[in-house]
């Protein structure tokens, strides 16, 4: 129990630091970008929305910075993120709610079966390590992931394209459909997502591979694996039970710590594929320097990877007994 | 190799000594070490044809990399022996000029980002109590914060900055993996003898952490600085790629930014995409090898002998 109520801590620790990086770094940037954005903006806007933006970006100057401040936060609770620039006259939360659930999807989905693939392929590397799938394999994933995300989605692309598809290359389902939750639908969204998904998948899952690899070569020469060697237990039994169960959860703990890697990655594969995600309303944003909606995108995103982060550590703390026993 | 140091903190290679002159013996150990190792090997070649590249580039390059003077999107011919953008350039002299500033980026943002990732990492561990306390949060929010849109954001707002602003961002954005790291290693030589004698020595703490402390941690910085490395490296081509950074530098991140706009795939002339792909791909797999190799070294439960089977003895 208490450590999940740490791990709580750090998660709304976190969010704090994010909160006010968001709110720090239009303030720091030299030639005041957010001016510039305001110039255009003038005579597109109302003055209710204009006066929003300008509490966002620190125009107000007759607040001070502590009072800016504390508006930005109740602005920030209450969703209110002004509008957006590129999809114009939506309000940017109106506009991240569409692309939100796309990018939840695809990288929930992609990660559980990188997670369980590669855990699964570096327990049998390292079972039969110095053998021919350790030799072959290892470095051969160690090559992937130093592969761009979004040059393999490109390239994907083009084999498919050019071998005559029968894949979709792009965007979230076919063009002229409307979204509704009926079974052609999700077919066309599962056919849609499988390209972009492969691409995500084999170049995510060498770390997941190499980390497990190095934690079962540890755990094998521990004294319980040969215990269970010398009980004659079957090689599959000690691999799986003895060995592997054993070396899972330091692959757990290094959830968070690729996490990061995988989302920026998975963005960059959006837009490569017009998916019409998270990454690919980063691109628009970048494009039309829709500050607003860039920076609602990177809390959704923080937020989005914070709380997975806290579900594998809650995860973690319960099926790791050392954890239990220190409450 | 390390087979006659200390090996009493289990995987990590530590050898106390209290001379600087363990700067010089390491790295030339290390080098023999890595020279014995194929992946090792395999990973400087690819390095250091690109090194080759980057620094030559002006005597290889067929043609000026900026030159619009020829036919667009042309097929590779032997004039062009990968034919041309729909500009006109000569991609061939577009991927070796490429070379040069996706090592530069690639180099000092790994620098930077290992030098502040040493820093915080020791601090924390030498400073201990409270400082350390909130060095390790600090490192820990860091390490969960994606990176990415952190950068997208940075870099837009500093609009058409170029390399610089690439590698300032790089660097901010990727030296919190390597601070969580180094803070246990230094952690566990903290309290070790040689240290203690430093301090009843009556060495200042500069001096005991620069000349004492860090010549023992050489083989994990050395990792961060690879991983560092090649995070800087695909970090760069995301960024360029999406259009960040100043797009009229001629790197191979810009190259597939401009290839992908032009939608190059489809029209004909893929090798403006796909060889500084190619080239990434390349450069970060030979980077990690290195790093790889790297590991095995501080990590002997990870090498794989290649030692012929031994047959158990007939059991009685």
């Amino acid at each position: 129990m208490a450590v999940i109520i740490r791990r709580l801590e750090f998660f709304f620790i976190t969010l704090w630091a994010a909160l006010t990086l968001n709110f720090i770094l239009p303030r720091l940037m030299p030639g005041d970008p957010a001016l510039a954005m305001m110039a255009r903006y003038r005579g597109r806007l109302n003055p209710a929305a204009l006066n929003a933006l300008e509490v966002a970006f620190g125009l107000k100057t007759k607040q001070n910075i502590f009072q800016q401040y504390v508006s930005y936060l109740n602005n920030t609770i209450h969703l209110q993120f002004g509008t957006s620039v590129t999809y114009f006259p939506d309000s940017v939360i109106h506009v991240v709610f569409q692309a939100l659930p796309w990018t939840l999807a695809l990288a929930g989905i992609t990660t559980v079966i990188s997670f369980v693939l590669g855990t699964f392929i570096g327990m049998i590397v390292a079972w039969r390590r110095g053998g021919a799938v350790d030799g072959l394999l290892t470095p051969g994933f160690v090559i992937l992931s130093a592969v761009p995300y979004f040059w393999l989605g490109l390239i994907a692309i083009y084999v498919f394209s050019v071998s005559h598809a029968f894949l979709p290359l792009g965007f979230g389902y076919d063009e002229g459909s409307t979204i509704q939750l009926s079974w052609p639908f999700v077919k066309q969204v599962l056919a849609h997502a499988t390209l972009p998904a492969i691409t995500i998948i084999l170049t995510s899952i060498g770390g997941w591979i190499l980390t497990m690899r190095n934690n079962m070569l540890g755990t094998l020469s521990e004294d319980y694996v040969r215990m269970a060697r010398a009980k004659g237990l079957s090689s599959l039994r000690t691999m799986m039970l003895y060995a592997g169960r054993n070396a899972i959860l330091p692959n757990l703990t290094g959830f968070a710590l690729a996490l990061g890697f995988v989302v920026s990655g998975l963005l960059l594969t959006e837009i490569v594929f017009s998916y019409p995600g998270v990454g690919y309303l980063f691109l628009q944003a970048v494009d039309n320097e829709d500050f607003p909606l860039m920076q609602a995108l990177f809390l959704f995103v923080t937020v989005a990877v914070l709380l997975a982060v806290l579900l594998a550590d809650v995860v973690n703390a319960l099926l790791d007994p050392r954890t239990r026993s220190h409450s | 190799m390390y087979g006659n140091a200390t090996l009493d903190d289990g995987a990590l290679p530590i050898t106390p000594r209290s001379s600087g002159a363990a700067w010089l013996r390491l790295p030339a150990r290390m080098l023999s070490a890595v020279s014995s190792n194929r992946k090792a090997v395999f990973g400087l070649l690819i390095l250091g044809v690109f090194t080759a590249m980057a620094i030559f580039a002006p005597l290889i390059a067929p043609y000026n990399p900026h030159g619009t003077d020829f036919l667009p999107s042309a097929t590779p011919s032997r004039d062009h022996l990968l034919g041309t953008t729909s500009y006109g350039q000569d991609i061939l002299s577009q991927v070796i000029w490429g070379a040069r500033q996706t090592l530069i980026i690639g180099g000092l943002a790994g620098l930077a980002a290992t030098l502040l990732s040493v820093l915080v990492g020791v601090s924390a561990a030498y400073l201990g109590g409270i400082a350390d306390h909130i060095l390790s949060v600090f490192v820990d929010i860091f390490l969960v914060i994606p990176a990415l849109p952190l950068m997208i954001i940075i870099a837009a707002y500093a609009k058409g900055g170029g390399m610089w602003v690439l590698i300032g961002v790089i660097a901010i954005t990727g030296w919190s993996f390597g601070a969580r790291q180094i803070r246990p290693q230094a952690l566990s030589l903290r309290n070790r003898d040689f240290l203690e004698s430093a301090r009843v020595r009556g060495e200042s703490s500069a001096y005991i952490i620069l000349f004492e402390l860090l010549p023992n941690m050489i083989s994990l910085t050395v990792a961060i600085f690879l991983g560092a490395a090649l995070y800087a490296v695909l970090a760069a081509a995301g960024l360029q790629f999406i259009g960040l950074g100043n797009a009229d530098e001629i790197s191979w991140g810009t190259m597939l930014y401009w290839g992908e706009n032009n939608e190059a795939l489809m029209t004909g002339s893929p090798l403006w995409i796909m060889i500084p792909g190619a080239c990434i791909a390349l450069l970060g797999a030979s980077v990690a090898l290195i790093n790889y190799a790297v590991d095995e070294l501080g990590n002997p439960s990870l090498r794989v002998t290649r030692r012929k089977r031994v047959r158990r003895a007939p059991r009685t």
